[in-house]
């Protein structure tokens, strides 16, 4: 069967290279991909990967204005296991055509050969999109290999009214959220300013870049590993501090526990990305309306620095048979106007795309009662910084858990916890046979 | 017609000897040749041509057997495993007993109130459990999760999934036993405790013998348990049983070799216990005389 289907599709890609002109430049790696679409064979179908919701809706709107190019929606569960089973599936030579990659596990997948270079087909959709986005999905090198969807730049999240409550002022620096992590527990015994999750590489990770932290960079043509580097150290040290000092809880996020604790209103802060207001409207219910989002605390008075937790992009499958359809696909999806309206609206995700960001005017409901919610966001978003991530942050990750789970269990010394980080990604890296620069 | 008769037996064993060709005997070879392999990469790592897979033979193997972290994760399932085998059996064969004895009420009632726990799936028990040891929303207060208590609060699941399902291999073994046995035992002035001790044991024996092997196996294998608590605590690592190393390596850090490998490991210590045990039992399992 399977012999017979790649006969068909052997005959198709014939018949359309002898039958039409060359289409657009195809890149190099699947000569004629792109022809097949222009034969009477019948629509090109393509298979995407993604967790973003409803996304079936607004794909609908793609198929039914390109005949030609039909996409089916295959939903996926999101975060680190669905990077690991698009990598098996590649793997396995059966990926989909188009799958949503988060950009810590782009370098991953480039790495594995798994994504397509789409240069050719979408390298003019560079100037919708920042720098720093753009610097995401090209690592810096000339290829192109994907299409950035989401952003992810970090906000301080807290409840306004306990804020009154307790008399706090929302902090504009760390220290000053040291103090106020002091100054409630002092006042109620059984709430505290915030949490340290160990479960969470990406926020981590986002609190790292806001100092200033870079964990890879391509040097040449080598790789420069770095997360043990000083911002990286500072912020470690700065919440194992307060977590040994009993004033920042160790409870991870996303547990059944923490969202009792905010419901409940024990917990006053959540220093998280601009997508929290989805994820507080479901795990938080009771609390809506009584959460602000306010500039996370900064290491300097008066400047402006964010990082980035989370945010994803739309890749092509190295091995799919229409790449040049699939990147198409993909570049509409993330600057057409109308489909960025889309994405805002029913897949609530905050758009790489500059001009989608501009768009953005009524606040998320869970939000109603900060009508600048946007505004707040978009200068948040000007001031964040991201870095290069590296072909290994599966392991980066992994190690994060492990040792960062010990050290908060154990209160003991969170740079210690992140010297470890460093140590495994190198070992792994020599192991596999990167180039690591000295 | 002689001819037919001797293809006949390797025609009905055609299907098993298909079935074990394809799901077993393929899959096993595939692991042993991945095992040997390795991904090489070149310079950057990106682009075409830059990563190649090689042979090492029998390096990751080696690196496997020398690994701490996984003879720690043998360790900690060692001690998980005794507490899960002595607690779980113990009350299974308590639990079998008293439901065999002459005076107990309720027999059904209970029978099907201790065996249900077996029919939750892992999983299910696990999240339940897991809700319950919360300390913020357990209704017993704290700490089950903490790191010196959670190897207990995992046995604790176990326990209660498990006990139903080896009291039901005991209980069916009691019920076997001809009850003239036990007449000629009190006749002899035998009170219930010593027919339980003196004659119900020793022939329960073998059923022992069968129901540790198989737990042997289970908490070698130990992995729901502690990857559906993990999210929820910081006292269980992404190594915390070999088998969770061994999805680690494979699905989390994409490293399919190593994980091909640490299998090959487990696979062989599963063989050396299940197999040493039996053999030191063999008599009294099978009745032999050795």
């Amino acid at each position: 069967m399977r012999t017979k289907l790649l006969g068909v599709a052997a005959l198709v890609v014939t018949l359309a290279a002898a039958g039409c002109a060359a289409p657009e430049a195809a890149p190099q790696a699947a000569p004629a991909s792109d022809a097949a679409q222009a034969t009477p064979q019948g629509p090109v179908k393509l298979t995407y990967w993604t967790w973003a919701p409803n996304m079936d809706k607004i794909v609908a709107v793609w198929n039914q204005e390109h005949p030609d190019i039909q996409v089916t929606v295959s939903k996926q569960a999101g975060g680190d296991d669905a990077a690991a089973k698009f990598l098996t599936a590649a793997k396995a030579g059966n990926p989909p055509d188009l799958v949503q990659a988060e950009y810590q596990h782009l370098p991953s997948f480039i790495a594995a050969d798994a994504v397509a270079d789409l240069k050719a087909a979408a390298g003019a959709a560079q100037p919708e999109f920042s720098e720093g986005v753009w610097g995401q999905v090209t690592l810096g090198t000339a290829a192109v290999y994907a299409i950035p969807q989401d952003s992810g730049p970090m906000m301080l999240f807290y409840r306004k009214d306990l804020f009154e409550k307790y008399g706090i002022a929302v902090p504009k620096t760390w220290q000053e959220y040291a103090e106020a992590a002091r100054k409630v527990r002092k006042q109620d015994p059984d709430v505290f300013l915030g949490t340290f999750s160990s479960k969470d590489p990406g926020a981590f990770t986002g609190l790292a870049q806001q100092a200033g932290a870079r964990w890879w960079a391509i040097e040449g043509e080598a790789w420069r590993v770095n997360v043990a580097d000083e911002p990286t150290t500072r912020v470690a040290d700065f919440w194992g501090g307060l977590v040994k000092e009993g004033v920042i809880d160790g409870m991870p996020y996303f547990t059944p526990e923490w969202n009792k604790a905010l419901n409940d209103g024990k917990l006053l802060t959540w220093p998280s990305a601009i997508w929290a207001p989805g994820a507080l409207s479901s795990n938080a219910p009771k609390a809506k309306g009584k959460w602000a989002a306010a500039p996370l605390p900064q290491w300097r008075a008066g400047e402006n620095h964010s990082g980035f937790w989370g945010g994803s992009s739309v890749a092509v499958a190295a091995s799919s048979k229409h790449q040049a359809a699939a990147a198409r696909f993909a570049v509409w999806l993330n600057t057409d106007p109308k489909a960025v309206e889309l994405l805002v609206k029913e897949a609530a995700i905050y758009p790489a795309s500059a001009k989608g960001q501009q768009a953005l005017t009524e606040a998320p409901d869970y939000f109603s009662t900060q009508p600048d919610f946007w505004q707040q966001a978009a200068t948040v978003a000007a001031g964040a910084r991201g870095f290069t991530f590296g072909p290994n942050v599966g392991v980066t990750y992994n190690a994060f858990k492990d040792s960062f789970d010990k050290a908060v269990q154990a209160r003991s010394s969170f740079s210690d916890a992140v010297r470890a980080m460093q140590e495994t990604t190198v070992a792994d890296m020599r192991k596999s046979g990167f180039q690591i620069a000295p | 017609m002689n001819r037919r008769v001797k293809a006949a037996p390797y025609l009905f064993l055609t299907p098993a000897i298909v079935l074990f060709t394809l799901f077993l005997a393929v899959p096993i070879g595939y692991t042993v040749y991945l095992s040997m392999r390795r991904v090489k990469v070149s310079g950057l790592g990106l682009g075409k041509g830059a990563r190649q897979e090689i042979f090492v033979g029998l390096d990751n193997l080696a690196a496997a057997v020398t690994d701490g972290e996984l003879w720690a994760g043998w360790l900690r399932v060692l001690g998980y495993g005794a507490l899960v085998l002595v607690v779980m059996l113990g009350l299974a064969l308590l639990f079998a007993l008293l439901l065999d004895s002459a005076h107990v009420r309720l027999a059904r009632f209970s029978r099907i109130a201790i065996f249900l726990p077996y029919a939750v799936p892992g999983v299910a028990a696990t999240l339940l459990w897991g809700f319950l040891y919360l300390p913020s929303l357990s209704p017993f207060g704290l700490g089950f999760l903490s790191a010196s208590a959670v190897t207990f609060s995992m046995a604790n699941i176990a326990v209660w999934g498990g006990v139903g399902f080896n009291m039901l291999v005991l209980y069916t073994t009691l019920r076997a036993i001809p009850r003239e046995l036990y007449e000629a035992a009190r006749i002899d002035g035998a009170t219930e405790t010593q027919i339980a001790l003196r004659v119900k044991i020793p022939i329960l024996v073998p059923a022992i013998i069968l129901t540790t092997v198989f737990s042997v196996i289970a908490t070698i294998q130990v992995f729901t348990e502690p990857t559906t608590l993990r999210p929820l605590t910081n006292a269980i690592s992404s190594t915390w049983s070999p088998l969770m190393k061994v999805y680690r390596d494979a699905f989390v850090t994409g490293d399919l070799y190593s994980a091909a490998a640490t299998s090959i490991v487990i696979a062989a210590v599963s063989l050396v216990l299940s197999f040493g045990f039996l053999r030191v039992v063999r008599g009294h399992a099978f009745g032999e005389e050795s």
